[in-house]
């Protein structure tokens, strides 16, 4: 009895202490992962292209190491930002950092453009995501990268190189200036066919023109990969039917989750309905309902347009007001006459591979 | 002490709940139904008999202990029924809101025989919101084990299991594929049933518990089922992914432009909050003419989510009659009040394309209802000839949802042909150490079932690292009783946490 008392006496003072204690240390923490919460995900490194094209480095070491060829995030770039996909366009395990390339398209890329500064964060950061691509039993690949698809069929390129492949990039640009990454493609790939528009630079042509090349030259192609803009990869895929090799292409439809929850991603492949974000984003080439893709993707054209306008006179606006406090500027936002002239979007198809 | 209350002694009507008008609701986010004031909630918990049986305990999947904190309420106790019902459910204000009780509690309520059932949803829901007005927060003194816990989906199933592993002193991470906690709480549920800021608080509520949530990770794809167990030193983990995968129409028409999923609508306008465009940067266009296919909770919110939005007409699409419509009573009420053209007994046969790409119409077909299904419920079979066009510009489906894939696909967990998660009575799985609960097993249902499994997983995971509980209570002389030894309990409550064998 007397034990049981003196208990009862001991514990009901010490846990009220405990408690206060601990809710102390709890409200630390909490302002701690607030602020943890409030960093994002960190931006390391960025690169220009050209005056739509650029990279950002981001900080994520657990993404890099779970990062495979073909996968793609999921970003926000700030709280009241749309979560856009964009396939990682590089991975570097050491250094714990994942590629983005980004063409400032959209509302969205454009005020990355912006604000995705060295230094700065984004709001949220989700993947990889999507099925990889498997990687490890063609011997002989073509690599076909067009316009916005080079940034991404470069993991591919080395995954494939890595698995001991034959690797023949084949890569589209519209013109010599806007070509990026030569050496990164070059020590990777045992063959490099460069195509641009106007001829500037390699073959004239498109990037079927390039598969051309490349089929006549090997007759033993295991396997194309193709990532671009829908109309390129329909290209591609008609180009390699005649031939029978076996073609895939990485489709980036329209995406809110990138879960498969909300099946606003929903493709069309052979006589089946898929979830590009689940199920893919590569699928058979030769079976994908490109036109079904293409119309999808014009689900928003008039609210992006809309968004975008909005923004941009937003942006005029800013100049006009505070151009003396304004950081260093960006070469999109030097040229405001530029901005007007992108508000004549282009088709929406165009920027699918949003990185 | 006070008469013995009888059916005939307590208040003959149910206190009715302030709402907000239809016609000026669906104009506005703000929750239709406004909650109960103080005296209300007193007053409601007058008709409560504290009948010995109790069935309303038993009608409710986590069970609550409704008598008790009635009882306390009826003391003027407010802090007491709180603490009551804290004790079993740290999400009144959630539950209280979007528990279907006709079904559950206050369905078998004794009171209900003769009179309508006591509210006990609205008191539950009263008790929540008391609690976030005051700042009342129930932080047992909890003795920290050496355990780690994750959990996967911060839904309803995953925040119960939280709650319940970090009272019993484990730390416990909640993974989050999207940017804000709180799964189909956040995602799918509408502001004017179930307010962020209910969401917000509950949420915090639970971090001050020590539960730490992780969002933007994606299990599975980040790291695997088997990384948790093997590398990231989680002693147990607890899978709540949902369901949550779309089942589609399948009718010629339904990948036009302007044929979404429910989730898809709700997701745009709940999380990424598309009603703000363009201050959100997230669009959802409503046209004029919607028309929603599918009658459970999820086609009410989309519904009633279009006219809110601005659509002129919403219609529903359902394939059997009122009788077996899956929804809550109140929710089809409220759906009716706002304008809601229902279509009972007709089914979608196509969606006719307005030759861009966009939807024109929609051809449906009547229905009669034919023998009982495997469900229970009368099927419905086609009548020839009874075809009809609406004119329609949006489509939203929602008729249910399948077994979300990415944990499938990334893990060697046993699944069952459906592609859910195959468990046994315990909710193990076929990997040790790793549950499994909520829609992920069981298919699509409702929040509290949800809710219902998480705890079901938490004693299972309690069991299987042999944590017994120890809310050490040590309270008024009058607790102390029979099964008593040194001032500790016989039963599990008072046990210190051991890991034996």
């Amino acid at each position: 009895m007397l034990f049981m008392r003196l208990e009862l006496n001991q514990s009901n003072t010490r846990p009220r202490r405990v408690t206060e204690i601990i809710t102390l240390v709890w409200n630390w923490a909490m302002t701690m992962t607030e602020a943890t919460q409030r960093a994002g995900f960190e931006i390391l490194g960025r690169e220009d292209f050209s005056e739509l094209t650029y990279a950002l480095v981001i900080h994520h070491p657990l993404m890099a190491r779970a990062a495979r060829p073909g996968q793609f995030v999921i970003a926000m770039s700030h709280e009241a930002g749309e979560r856009i996909p964009l396939t990682i366009a590089d991975f570097d395990r050491k250094n714990g950092t994942i590629t983005l390339v980004i063409q400032a398209v959209g509302k969205t890329t454009k005020e990355m453009q912006q604000t995705c500064k060295v230094g700065t964060a984004l709001y949220a950061l989700v993947g990889p995501m999507g099925v990889p691509s498997p990687v490890g039993a063609a011997r002989k690949v073509v690599c076909v990268g067009g316009g916005l698809g080079v940034a991404p069929i470069f993991p591919q390129a080395r995954g494939f190189k890595e698995h001991g492949a034959y690797v023949i990039g084949v890569l589209g640009f519209r013109t010599e200036k806007l070509i990026f990454w030569r050496e990164k493609f070059n020590a990777c790939c045992d063959e490099l066919i460069l195509c641009t528009d106007d001829g500037s630079a390699g073959l004239k042509g498109f990037v079927s023109n390039g598969i051309e090349l490349a089929v006549s030259r090997h007759r033993d192609i295991d396997e194309v990969v193709a990532i671009g803009p829908p109309l390129m990869m329909k290209a591609c895929a008609e180009t390699t039917r005649p031939h029978a090799i076996k073609t895939v292409v990485s489709l980036n439809p329209i995406m809110v989750d990138g879960t498969g929850m909300c099946g606003g991603c929903r493709v069309k492949v052979g006589d089946q309905v898929k979830f590009a974000c689940v199920d893919g984003p590569d699928f058979d080439g030769h079976k994908v309902d490109f036109s079904d893709l293409m119309m999808r993707l014009r689900r928003y054209a008039a609210e992006e347009k809309t968004a975008m306008r909005r923004w941009s006179e937003n942006c005029r606006m800013k100049d006009h007001v505070g151009s003396a406090a304004r950081e260093p500027q960006l070469p999109a936002q030097l040229a405001p006459d530029l901005m007007s002239e992108l508000l004549e979007l282009p088709d929406p198809i165009d920027d699918v591979l949003g990185g | 002490m006070a008469k013995k209350k009888t059916i005939r002694t307590i208040p003959q009507q149910r206190t009715p709940m302030r709402e907000q008008p239809a016609h000026e609701r669906v104009k506005n986010f703000a929750e239709v139904a406004c909650g109960y004031s103080a005296e209300n909630a007193l007053r409601e918990a007058e008709r409560c008999l504290l009948c010995p049986d109790q069935p309303c305990v038993d009608g409710c999947p986590v069970g609550i202990d409704i008598p008790g904190f009635i009882r306390k309420l009826g003391e003027k106790d407010v802090r007491g029924a709180y603490d009551t019902l804290t004790a079993t459910n740290l999400l009144p204000a959630i539950c209280g809101r979007v528990c279907p009780q006709e079904s559950q509690c206050e369905g078998v309520c004794t009171v209900g025989d003769s009179l309508e059932p006591v509210a006990i949803g609205r008191l539950e829901r009263w008790l929540g919101d008391t609690a976030i007005a005051e700042g009342w927060v129930n932080i047992p003194y909890i003795e920290p084990n050496e355990f780690k816990i994750g959990i996967v989906g911060s839904g309803p199933a995953g925040v119960a299991c939280a709650a319940e592993m970090a009272k019993a002193g484990c730390e416990v991470v909640v993974y989050e594929a999207f940017h804000r906690p709180g799964g189909v709480l956040r995602y799918g549920i509408p502001d004017f049933r179930l307010p962020n800021d209910v969401i917000d608080a509950e949420v915090n509520n639970l971090s001050r518990l020590g539960v730490k949530f992780e969002c933007n990770t994606l299990v599975g794809r980040l790291f695997t089922i088997e990384q948790m167990i093997d590398e990231m030193g989680f002693d147990a983990v607890f899978i709540a992914t949902g369901a949550g995968y779309p089942t589609m129409l399948g009718i010629p028409g339904d990948s036009l432009n302007g044929v979404l999923s429910a989730n898809e609508l709700l997701t745009r306008c709940n999380l990424m909050r598309a009603k703000e465009f363009p201050n959100y940067d997230t669009p959802m266009p409503i046209e004029r003419h919607v028309a929603v296919i599918g009658a459970g909770n999820t086609a009410m919110d989309a519904m009633r989510v279009c006219l809110r939005l601005g659509a002129e007409k919403v219609h529903c699409i359902y394939r059997r009659s009122r009788t077996e419509c899956p929804a809550r009573a109140e929710e089809v009420h409220h759906a009716e009040e706002e304008g809601v053209e229902f279509h009972w007994l007709t089914n979608p046969v196509a969606i006719l394309d307005d030759g861009s790409g966009g939807v024109r119409g929609m051809r449906c077909i009547r229905m009669e209802l034919g023998e009982p299904d495997d469900s229970g419920r009368r099927r419905p079979i086609p009548v020839p000839s009874s075809e009809q066009e609406f004119e329609i510009d949006l489509v939203v489906f929602a008729i249910g949802t399948n077994a979300n894939p990415i944990i499938g696909q990334t893990s060697e967990l046993r699944l069952d042909k459906r592609g859910y998660i195959e468990v046994d009575e315990h909710l193990a799985t076929s990997m040790a150490g790793v549950f499994a609960g909520g829609d992920i097993v069981t298919g699509a249902a409702t929040v509290i079932e949800a809710m219902g499994a998480g705890r079901k997983a938490a004693r299972s995971i309690k069991n299987y690292l042999r944590i017994r509980d120890c809310s050490r209570d040590y309270g008024t002389e009058g607790k102390f009783g029979a099964g008593m030894l040194f001032g500790l309990g016989l039963g599990e409550q008072n046990f210190a946490r051991v890991r034996v064998g």
